[in-house]
């Protein structure tokens, strides 16, 4: 993708402004110790994860910012905040 | 058509043929009398401009940035003290790639206050990504106004730029100039077609923030601009020659450079007064040349190097300090760089800050020094006061 000069842009809502750039921190889930709660589909301030057919929480890692709200909140401990290197 | 006009007059006649859609300025000495010419045009209707009247130079700069982003063609002017007062802004607008020219009368910094001339005002800017033009004379002065708008312009460019001349030296006086006619100017000089610009009906914001995944980018983007204004401005120079008949085609120009084994290198009003010195000192036998630089950023590496090739010594005229650093002044150091590894010594002199006089005595003085390998160091300093 290349840079608009001078730093321009379009006004737009997160949607269109990918905010995953932004991740320190990437959450990875448990597939063991999560039981399908649904509550980080919930609590996800940026509604980025969805559950897949099975339950299970899918990230999307083009708008996740890596907040952690997530695995703090998760009542089975299943979600880790791992360092990513970029 | 020549004419006999102080600097100053000269600039907004310029200017005014420039037809900028925005004026924003404040003013301060030695600027006063271009922005003062420039407000009696409008007032009198000679000129269809909106002249902005603001409480600072601050303010003078951030309504330009504005103006520039909603689409104008827009001027100021400032010197000194009011130049540093827009720092912020002035990094804002090469950042947002918006064409604002502006010129620059150039004064000491205070404290002390000085009224007086040197270049430290706008070296002190030299990393803000704007590029900088020096006049040697009042016509040079005024034909850098048009070529830096055609160059800032430039949708392969688009950067702000300085046209940089010597407070007093040359905005106070009273030169034989031609003032181009109108068409001249327009033939030369398109209307502007901003790149892009604010507009209600298809919003846009300018200068957005980066996170550190873009940022540097954004940076290398400016800096490439600003490699790639050194071929426009020779192409703008070119081109001003065939619309002119004066060319400005290189953004070094070498005077009595063939043969030469001591060079000279000064920006500005000096050069006069350096040339009639190395005329002096070839009189005497003296194999010396002067290498004036009319564009310090961007920096002309390959044409210095290219002009100063075959020299023994090199002698750089500095009208700025930079405290505390070895070599003492900021034109020096990007010589010295310009010919690393080439063996030729190259020596900073401090000269001149403040508005002290140079006279052709002192240019060949400092001839002597590089000769003997003595430099980096104040020229003309009066010992009884230190």
């Amino acid at each position: 993708m290349g840079l608009n000069v001078g730093c321009a842009a379009r006004p737009g809502r997160a949607r269109d402004n990918k905010t995953g750039s932004w991740r320190v921190f990437r959450p990875t889930v448990d597939s063991e110790t999560c039981k399908k709660c649904g509550l980080c589909v919930l609590i996800c301030p940026e509604g980025c994860i969805r559950e897949d057919d099975d339950g299970m929480p899918v990230v999307d890692f083009e708008y996740c910012k890596g907040c952690g709200l997530c695995a703090e909140e998760c009542p089975a401990e299943a979600i880790a905040m791992e360092q990513e290197e970029k | 058509m020549m004419e006999i006009m102080e600097g100053s007059h000269a600039v907004a006649e310029a200017v005014k043929r420039c037809r900028p859609g925005v004026v924003s300025a404040y003013p301060i000495t030695p600027q006063t009398h271009i922005v003062e010419r420039l407000a009696d045009f409008v007032a009198d209707g000679e000129m269809e401009s909106d002249y902005l009247t603001v409480d600072s130079e601050f303010s003078a700069l951030s309504a330009c940035v504005g103006a520039s982003a909603a689409g104008s063609r827009v001027y100021s002017s400032t010197s000194s003290q009011g130049l540093i007062l827009m720092a912020e802004v002035c990094f804002n607008a090469s950042g947002m790639r918006l064409p604002i020219v502006m010129s620059i009368a150039n004064r000491a910094l205070g404290a002390p206050l000085s009224i007086w001339n040197d270049q430290q005002d706008s070296i002190a800017m030299r990393d803000s990504g704007w590029f900088q033009l020096y006049a040697e004379d009042v016509q040079e002065l005024v034909d850098y106004h048009f070529l830096s708008y055609r160059v800032a312009e430039d949708h392969n460019i688009l950067l702000p730029g300085f046209v940089c001349f010597d407070g007093f030296i040359l905005s106070h006086t009273y030169e034989p100039v031609d003032i181009p006619d109108q068409e001249t100017v327009d033939a030369y000089l398109p209307a502007f077609d901003p790149y892009q610009k604010l507009d209600a009906n298809d919003p846009i914001s300018m200068g957005m923030y980066a996170t550190p995944d873009y940022y540097m980018e954004f940076r290398y983007e400016l800096d490439r601009a600003m490699e790639r204004a050194a071929g426009a401005i020779e192409d703008a120079g070119r081109a001003f020659g065939e619309h002119f008949g004066r060319e400005y085609g290189s953004l070094a120009e070498a005077y009595r450079m063939d043969d030469a084994d001591t060079a000279l290198v000064a920006m500005g009003s000096i050069c006069g007064t350096v040339k009639d010195a190395v005329d002096e000192m070839r009189d005497a036998g003296r194999k010396v040349g002067l290498l004036k630089l009319r564009s310090f950023r961007p920096f002309p590496k390959a044409e210095v190097a290219r002009a100063l090739d075959g020299v023994a010594a090199v002698a750089v005229l500095d009208k700025n300090i930079s405290p505390g650093m070895a070599m003492k002044g900021a034109v020096g150091l990007e010589v010295r760089d310009a010919l690393w590894k080439t063996g030729i010594d190259v020596y900073s002199y401090v000269i001149g800050l403040g508005g002290r006089d140079v006279r052709r005595k002192d240019i060949a003085a400092v001839a002597d020094l590089a000769e003997s390998g003595r430099g980096d160091m104040f020229y003309g300093l009066r010992e009884e006061l230190i």
